[in-house]
């Protein structure tokens, strides 16, 4: 694949219908392009072998799309629904406010990880950089390794759970109870993403809900 | 919960809730931060309006450049440097179509020499003359040797007496870079177009530092362009910007380091060079660096025998590094690295937020 050959290899897989999306089509020699498999509309199945550049699989619905390689900045940023799974490990801002779907990082993720979240699901095999979860608002982010410092600083509703050591809690987050409907929820997700690893190992961090709640006294700030 | 829940949670107003004010945090840094990494949660429209077509991220907001360095472990590669760093370097025109340059380290000179890259800033300006000149004024047995409106030239002395002389004798001429292995190529225009002209791609060398600027903090200038040097055999490349450098501008001109410009990022520079010249080594003078220089950072830096790259801690400015048994390269997009011999197997890793990593010069 040639670097200028982005659009064109995006526009032959918009292309694509439920009816011809039946086959699996690999993309070779991706060398760090960006954008690669982004808007993708129907349930095909993508495999990029190497490494990608910025915004892969961005604004995905129902494709399911691998990575044989890292990814750079923005992987399946904005995804609606699908699965993007990235084998190697991901930059910056991976699964950015994605509203549906599963991203599965099985190496490293770095930093702000699940940027303003709005409803999708990670999972991350290792561990995440710092700010992982900032500003995240629903759906779930699973660490299996550590997670550095500021952890799902000024989230709102997502759940995160991690398996190893939180380094620091950013603004308004803190460590609540794993309970058993946590427990499901996660079992759930580690068997989606396909990691195995015991529910019962993970800790779970959300908001404790003292930032977002709507006070008078806020109002004129907020309102400018 | 369901987003029906969160939505009423949610206060309606179009403004984001996370600027009101939050206990410990200051609006304005959080605005700050979300400029800084170009985020579409950010509602506000500060910073460099980019044209159409222009390179531009997601959003068409962001302070950007490129950056590029390779540090050759095998000697063996020496005389392919220049042929694998500057599609390293075009690579990253996008990131930076304002200016770009090259400083290269190579044929180390004797320790009573020094070695200076000149440019001139008229076209009448013979180096010839330049040359004879020098000759004369300073013993040298090495000709000058010309590359358009650059040229670089070894004498015998010191850095300031050359200096001296070039300012009375030829105001037209700029020195660029001053040391015993350093040379610094740079000029305004597309950076394809700036390799082709210096011919970067058949430069020798252990190691090299490139730049791609999109202007945001001082002119589009080939003063201001990249790679800075402020002395001796340093030289640095910078993505980002720095929010402090008019107090550390004056507190390093109050230690006797000169600036030619009013970029930050010749601060930075300026900034190394001082702490070196304190006596730490290029490793303690980058940990230093973390706690004086505020703001937005990805710097690689080389030295006479070194190699260098930080991030700051919040590290909203991108990197990749590769190490092989011939070779560290660093780069601001790996799509920079893709054709480097043995990439395929290379380590390959995103340097971490405020953690020094340095080569040959600790």
């Amino acid at each position: 694949m040639s670097a200028d050959s982005v659009r064109a290899l995006n526009q032959r897989l918009h292309d694509l219908t439920e009816a011809s999306a039946d086959s699996t089509w690999r993309i070779a020699q991706p060398r760090g392009a960006h954008a690669i498999a982004c808007g993708m509309r129907v349930a095909a199945d993508i495999v990029i072998d190497g490494h990608a550049g910025y915004y892969c699989a961005g604004m995905n619905q129902l494709a399911r799309i691998t990575v044989n390689g890292n990814v750079g900045v923005g992987v399946a940023e904005n995804m609606m629904s699908g699965v993007v799974r990235v084998k190697g490990q991901a930059s910056q801002s991976a699964g950015a406010t994605a509203h549906g779907g599963l991203l599965v990082i099985e190496g490293d993720a770095a930093a702000r990880c699940g940027i303003s979240l709005k409803g999708g699901n990670i999972v991350v095999g290792g561990s995440a950089g710092h700010m992982t979860g900032f500003l995240s608002q629903a759906g779930n982010i699973v660490i299996c390794g550590d997670a550095r410092e500021a952890l799902g600083d000024s989230l709102y509703e997502t759940h995160i759970y991690v398996r190893g050591r939180a380094e620091g809690l950013g603004a308004d987050c803190m460590e609540k109870d794993l309970r058993d409907e946590h427990r499901e929820d996660l079992a759930g997700l580690l068997e989606q993403a396909e990691i195995d690893a015991d529910p019962a190992t993970f800790r779970r961090y959300g908001s404790a809900r003292t930032l977002y709640t709507y006070k008078a006294d806020n109002a004129e700030v907020a309102a400018q | 919960m369901g987003r029906a829940g969160l939505d009423a949670h949610l206060p309606r107003v179009r403004t984001p809730v996370f600027i009101s004010p939050r206990p410990g945090k200051d609006p304005a840094s959080t605005l700050a931060f979300l400029m800084a990494i170009g985020h579409d949660s950010s509602p506000f429209r500060i910073g460099r309006r980019l044209e159409p077509g222009r390179a531009s991220n997601h959003s068409g907001w962001r302070v950007m450049c490129g950056i590029v360095g390779l540090y050759l472990k095998n000697e063996a590669l020496q005389p392919r440097i220049g042929e694998l760093v500057t599609p390293m370097l075009d690579r990253m025109g996008d990131r930076g179509p304002d200016s770009a340059g090259l400083a290269i380290y190579r044929d180390e000179v004797p320790a009573d020499s020094i070695k200076l890259t000149l440019r001139r800033l008229s076209d009448e300006l013979d180096w010839s003359d330049v040359d004879t000149a020098l000759t004369k004024r300073f013993a040298g047995d090495v000709p000058l040797r010309e590359n358009g409106s650059y040229a670089v030239v070894v004498v015998t002395g010191t850095e300031q007496a050359v200096v001296d002389y070039l300012a009375e004798a030829y105001p037209s001429v700029r020195i660029m870079s001053a040391g015993r292995k350093i040379e610094i190529f740079k000029e305004a225009g597309r950076p394809e177009a700036i390799s082709k002209k210096f011919g970067f791609d058949g430069l020798y060398g252990s190691h090299a530092i490139g730049h791609t600027r999109m202007a945001t903090e001082s002119a589009v200038t080939t003063d201001g362009s990249h790679p800075f040097s402020t002395g001796m055999d340093l030289c640095l490349v910078h993505n980002g910007s720095l929010s402090n450098y008019f107090a550390l501008r004056e507190n390093l001109q109050r230690q006797g380091i000169e600036f030619r410009t009013e970029n930050d990022s010749e601060v930075a520079a300026g900034y190394l060079m001082w702490r070196m010249r304190e006596g730490d080594s290029l490793r303690a003078a980058l940990e230093s660096a973390l706690a004086d220089l505020d703001g937005f950072y990805t710097f690689a830096i080389g030295t006479a025998n070194g190699f260098a790259v930080l991030r700051d801690p919040i590290a909203c400015k991108p990197a990749v590094m590769v190490e092989t048994d011939d070779y560290v390269a660093m780069a601001s997009e790996y799509r920079s690295l893709a054709d480097l011999p043995g990439i395929e197997a290379a380590q390959q890793w995103e340097p971490e937020p405020g953690l020094v990593y340095s080569w040959g010069d600790d």
